[in-house]
């Protein structure tokens, strides 16, 4: 009989649609795995309701642990704060620069112009803002003025 | 928030999403481009979660968006303008997205916990559409041109919301409060895009595979 570890084990080996450097369970999108009498339920958040992996990332799941019942939860319980540390150096490494923390308050649009924001290639905080939309819904893109480089910049979400 | 506002809410977002969309390919800058893009990607997204929290685990949320005629629609005249226009269109968004803003935070409040956690979930979306919104107001704020498309869609804008959510709209967009274009009657431009966004749908009624 499957054992919940296992199936953490086998979701982390399910990489993202759209950025396969991270699995599903470094972005922190899978809220819970129940096993009971041999029934799997796994609890899945998605990023952003928009987004065209979520029916991707659903199938991947049912086809790698065949049987599971896969429940997509609609609600404010998914944050980008939800990324694992593991996660967050994998963006890093793959030229995507991790969100910035989640704020009681919405951010605004002062905090993306601030000079806060890291460049993943050379460190610097000398970045611009770009566009606050990006290649997809999750991400911004900005502009290294130290480096000379556009990178992606991860939306707080 | 009852079923019909619910429905009317998600209507909005999808025929605004429609709407948006068609700026792909043309909008007057590349970065709008992206911008209007993402903004109906994620419109769309929360037009199609709120059908599927209406159709429940058992119904069928692509019949709820598609099915129906155009005239049972219930979404606000101001989303089905086709604005191939800059000045009306940045209009559009701005007034859309301020009004937006209190029926989201209102409905964060619901007594149905469902609702009310979805709404949650599109606010922390929403953040980034009302940033970009407020971007352009505040570039053009001033420019006779955006001022006469804000005073022209006016009355529209009103009609996003139920009456006792108008008086809030009011004091933000600062301009008088006007008769409404209500929801609930259509403009002669939403039959135009029903045809063409239930094109592939009616195609096979058997339901479509690719």
């Amino acid at each position: 009989m499957v054992a919940a570890t296992q199936v953490w084990e086998a979701l982390e080996e399910i990489p993202d649609p759209e950025i396969p450097v991270v699995s599903l369970v470094d972005l922190g999108v899978i809220r819970s795995v129940d096993v009971e009498n041999g029934h799997v339920l796994i609890e899945f958040t998605p990023t952003f309701l928009g987004c065209p992996a979520l029916e991707a990332m659903k199938r991947a799941m049912e086809e790698k642990i065949p049987g599971a019942e896969v429940k997509v939860i609609q609600d404010d319980s998914w944050s980008t704060d939800r990324i694992t540390p593991a996660g967050r150096a994998k963006l890093r490494a793959a030229g995507f620069a991790p969100p910035a923390p989640r704020e009681a308050s919405a951010p605004k649009l002062v905090q993306l112009q601030a000079n806060v924001f890291r460049c993943p290639y050379c460190g610097s905080t000398n970045t611009r803002l770009e566009n606050i939309f990006g290649p997809t819904p999750c991400r911004s893109l900005r502009y290294c003025k130290n480096c000379r480089q556009p990178f992606e910049q991860f939306k707080t979400i | 928030m009852n079923e019909q506002a619910l429905l009317g809410l998600a209507d909005d977002e999808l025929v605004l999403g429609w709407r948006d969309s068609e700026w792909t390919g043309i909008a007057p800058m590349l970065e709008e481009d992206v911008a209007f893009s993402s903004i109906a990607q994620n419109e769309i997204g929360h037009a199609r979660a709120v059908y599927e929290l209406l159709a429940g685990e058992e119904g069928d949320a692509d019949a709820l968006a598609f099915d129906r005629r155009p005239e049972d629609y219930r979404c606000a005249p101001l989303v089905e303008l086709h604005l191939l226009e800059w000045a009306h269109t940045i209009a559009r968004r701005w007034l859309y997205e301020v009004a937006d803003e209190i029926r989201i935070t209102a409905l964060k409040d619901d007594s149905d916990t469902a609702a009310a956690g979805l709404a949650a979930k599109i606010d922390r979306e929403e953040a980034y559409h009302r940033m970009h919104a407020e971007m352009w107001h505040e570039g053009l704020r001033d420019e006779p041109r955006f001022r006469e498309a804000v005073e022209e869609l006016w009355p529209y804008a009103l009609g996003v919301l139920p009456g006792e959510l108008r008086s809030e709209l009011v004091a933000r967009v600062g301009l008088a409060e006007v008769e409404a274009v209500e929801r609930g009657a259509h403009t002669e431009e939403l039959a135009p895009l029903w045809e063409e966004m239930t094109m592939v749908r009616r195609s096979a009624p058997a339901g479509a595979q690719w």
